[in-house]
């Protein structure tokens, strides 16, 4: 074990030199200036208002968006009404048709997608290039096929569309979380009125040209930009008779508070606070990946991300050497840079969240580990963070940070694994890393989350359902499951 | 000879697998003649507690000794089908009445083995990975029976919500109250461990709103709210993000179940 420690620590002491690899950008154009994608055109605002978006990692503007308010988030859900029954009763074989178009227009025009998802939302180009992207297409072929085969998805049922869809999603993968929204909703043979994170809209918009292009007929997809206040205006919409939502527990309870005695349909997507649990006989280098997979992925702005690192009580020593060893070497800086592992902050708002919360840990008494990086002077940067002597107590081990901070807390049985991996309001997802079987097949029983990665984390594919236990939400996205919000079932 | 003088059952409500007063002491006449406990606000956290203890050990049970005891309850229902029928109101319709809570008990004690496979999946991803999705129970469910049918509207109720795993906290009709605490009966000779099932008679009012705000709640069935208390509780559920379903008019169907659990996914590397 010495020898390992010894050498991994030689390893990161030298440091790698890597000179700048920019992503091209001038393959890509931005508007000025975008409207709401109503009825399948862009409009202006009845509202008369418009706020920009600006590069995180930058601050400078990137274009102007319009804020949807009364009288425009009702023209949207009028012009998804009036594609609703048009759309519902096309066969649906036609109806897959136009999804594979979508998903192959989204491989297409993939590159261009990367790189404004980077460019508005701060996450390094490999992950939007290879993750956000891709998924996204593939989220869109799988749902294009149930199309026309959801009387084989439901045997005995007769399925029918639930009607308008009001979806609201957030920033930290924003063209990925309306693929995962519009998708089903479009295969179930709903119209949708979807509206993007007010800090990352322009994938959304990038997707509503894919729609004119896809010749999808006028008003099935809706796409209105806005803040809290649009999203709200959307939720208690009569006419949505279906309301579907990411976003951090906090809203979602508000959303559940606001369509209670309505009717609709509801499903959310809400926080985690995820335990990723280390047993003294896992291949800890493999672990030690994916610790860092867990909670340094998109800067740590992920739902399930694994922000509370639970290992073994023997091990644990060793593993957090090779833990700051490996976070030593994460390159932090632009995200447009394809070099870059950790790209910035999504907004000056989150930054002082997870400033804030960082602040707690310390203030409550835990130990705090920062590797030496270097943060650029403009845009919203936050170093990769490991906090030790966590308590169960401590605000950084109940709160979602949402940001690149993971709590290290140690066990001794696994008994105790899965008392301090439950003991929390959340369930959305959790790993285990350990080389025997049967104590994989009994954790992941007992684990009361939605997803368990087991010896990996942060997998994510059409065909697997996602979604959570307890206050991480109800309802599932992705697979056959993610068919269920959007269908009635006679 | 003087006339045989019965000796009276005295109703009580069903908490951690003992027949208990209320803490409160009250109690109600909603049938001429006979007392029926008033569950107060602290009964019902009684119950919930109970109920909390019990899941892991329910739910870590197998599929088929679910099965197994949802079937012993309808047993015990059907083996005192006069009895129910009579505290029914006699007749025609209450005979049928009793014999759909036991077709219900039977069907859904036959779904507890069958459930992962018709509502599980294998997904097949883009990746060395082999992929599940199971269902689970999602924890502590409250039931809210309907008024009418008393007996069938409870047994609907709680049979899915136990069939999947989940402990139950019921409460029973407001206004037809004894059928519930002798179905008690039944569940508590049926090899239901304590708590696992639990039942609180009184008035709606009081009980509704603490069981729809409680914190480890974390289901409810409202198929016998009025549109007025089904706003409330969905609001009130909000607290912890509760699960409402609120649907079926009675039917018996697999979707009774599964909206009352969790689905569960785990990925598992494939290598050497």
């Amino acid at each position: 074990m010495a020898i390992t420690k010894r050498s991994s620590t030689a390893l990161a002491a030298h440091r790698f030199e890597y000179e700048p690899a920019p992503e091209a950008i001038d393959h890509v154009s931005i508007a000025p200036r975008y409207g709401l994608f109503i009825g399948g055109k862009f409009v202006e605002p009845r509202s008369g208002k418009w706020f920009p978006t600006i590069n995180p990692a930058t601050e400078e503007p990137l274009s102007e968006v319009a804020e949807a308010l009364k009288a425009d988030v009702d023209r949207a859900v009028v012009a998804a009404a009036s594609a609703q029954e048009s759309w519902g009763r096309l066969k649906p074989s036609r109806r897959a048709r136009y999804i594979f178009r979508i998903s192959r227009l989204l491989q297409e025009r993939s590159r261009e997608l990367a790189v404004v998802e980077s460019l508005d939302g701060g996450k390094p180009i490999k992950e939007s290039r290879d993750v956000d992207v891709p998924l996204a297409a593939a989220h869109f072929f799988y749902y294009a096929g149930w199309a026309d085969k959801l009387e084989w998805a439901f045997p005995n049922r007769r399925p029918r569309p639930v009607g308008v869809c009001g979806q609201i999603i957030p920033w930290n993968f924003p063209l990925l979380m309306l693929a995962w929204k519009i998708a089903p909703a479009l295969a179930a043979g709903n119209a949708v009125v979807l509206k993007p994170a007010e800090t990352t809209p322009l994938t959304a918009l990038l997707f509503a040209e894919i729609c004119q292009q896809a010749d999808l007929p006028p008003g099935v997809v809706n796409i209105i930009t806005g803040a809290g206040k649009t999203g709200s205006l959307l939720v208690t919409h009569p006419d949505v008779k279906k309301v579907a939502f990411t976003g951090s527990t906090e809203v979602g309870k508000l959303i559940q508070k606001a369509v209670a005695g309505t009717g609709k349909h509801l499903s959310l997507e809400l926080g985690g606070k995820a335990a990723n649990i280390v047993f003294d006989d896992a291949p800890l280098d493999q672990a030690v990946e994916g610790i860092i997979n867990g909670i340094f992925f998109n800067q740590g702005h992920v739902c399930c991300a694994g922000s509370r690192l639970l290992v073994q009580e023997s091990v644990a020593e060793l593993l957090l050497a090779k833990l700051r060893d490996r976070v030593d070497t994460l390159r932090v800086g632009d995200p447009l840079d394809k070099n870059t592992d950790v790209g910035a902050i999504n907004s000056r708002a989150q930054l002082e969240k997870i400033q804030g919360l960082v602040e707690s840990g310390l203030e409550e008494g835990a130990d705090i580990y920062q590797p030496p990086c270097e943060l650029p002077a403009k845009g919203f940067w936050f170093p990769p963070t490991i906090f030790t002597n966590v308590s169960q107590s401590h605000r950084i081990a109940r709160e979602e940070i949402f940001g690149p901070v993971l709590s290290v807390l140690t066990f001794r049985t696994p008994a105790e694994a899965v008392e301090k991996a439950n003991n929390t309001p959340y369930g959305l997802s959790a790993g285990v890393w350990t080389e025997k079987g049967s104590r994989i097949l009994w954790m992941t029983e007992r684990l009361r989350a939605g997803v368990v990665w087991a010896n990996t984390y942060n997998r994510f594919d059409p065909t697997s359902p996602f979604g959570g236990y307890k206050e991480s939400g109800f309802g599932r996205e992705g697979g056959l499951h993610g068919l269920l919000p959007y269908l009635g079932l006679n | 000879m003087a006339p045989r003088l019965d000796v009276r059952k005295t109703y009580k409500l069903f908490v951690n697998g003992e027949f208990v007063r209320s803490e409160s002491g009250r109690a109600y006449r909603p049938v001429a003649g006979v007392n029926v406990p008033r569950a107060s606000r602290k009964d019902l956290r009684d119950a919930v507690r109970a109920a909390r203890t019990a899941f892991d050990g329910w739910a870590g049970r197998t599929a088929m000794n679910r099965g197994q005891v949802l079937y012993r309850a309808a047993e015990m229902l059907d083996g005192r089908r006069q009895q129910f029928i009579q505290e029914l109101g006699g007749g025609k319709p209450a005979g049928r009445e009793v014999d759909a809570a036991v077709e219900a008990l039977v069907w859904y004690a036959g779904w507890t083995d069958k459930l992962a496979q018709v509502a599980g999946t294998v997904n097949p991803v883009a990746g060395p990975y082999f992929n599940f999705t199971i269902p689970e129970p999602t924890g502590v469910v409250g039931v809210v029976a309907t008024e009418t049918p008393a007996l069938a509207g409870l047994v609907r109720g709680i049979a899915p919500a136990l069939a999947g795993g989940n402990v139950v906290v019921a409460l029973a009709s407001e206004s037809k109250p004894l059928p519930a605490l002798t179905l008690a009966e039944v569940l508590a000779t049926s090899d239901f461990p304590p708590g696992v099932v639990n039942v609180l008679t009184g008035q709606r009012k009081e009980l509704l709103p603490w069981l729809a705000a409680h914190m480890d709640v974390n289901a409810i069935d409202a198929a016998g709210c009025t549109a007025e208390e089904l706003a409330a509780v969905q609001e009130a559920a909000a607290g912890n993000v509760k699960r409402v379903v609120a649907h079926r008019n009675g039917e018996l169907s697999p979707s009774a179940v599964t909206d009352l659990m969790e689905m569960k996914t785990v990925w598992h590397p494939i290598g050497t």
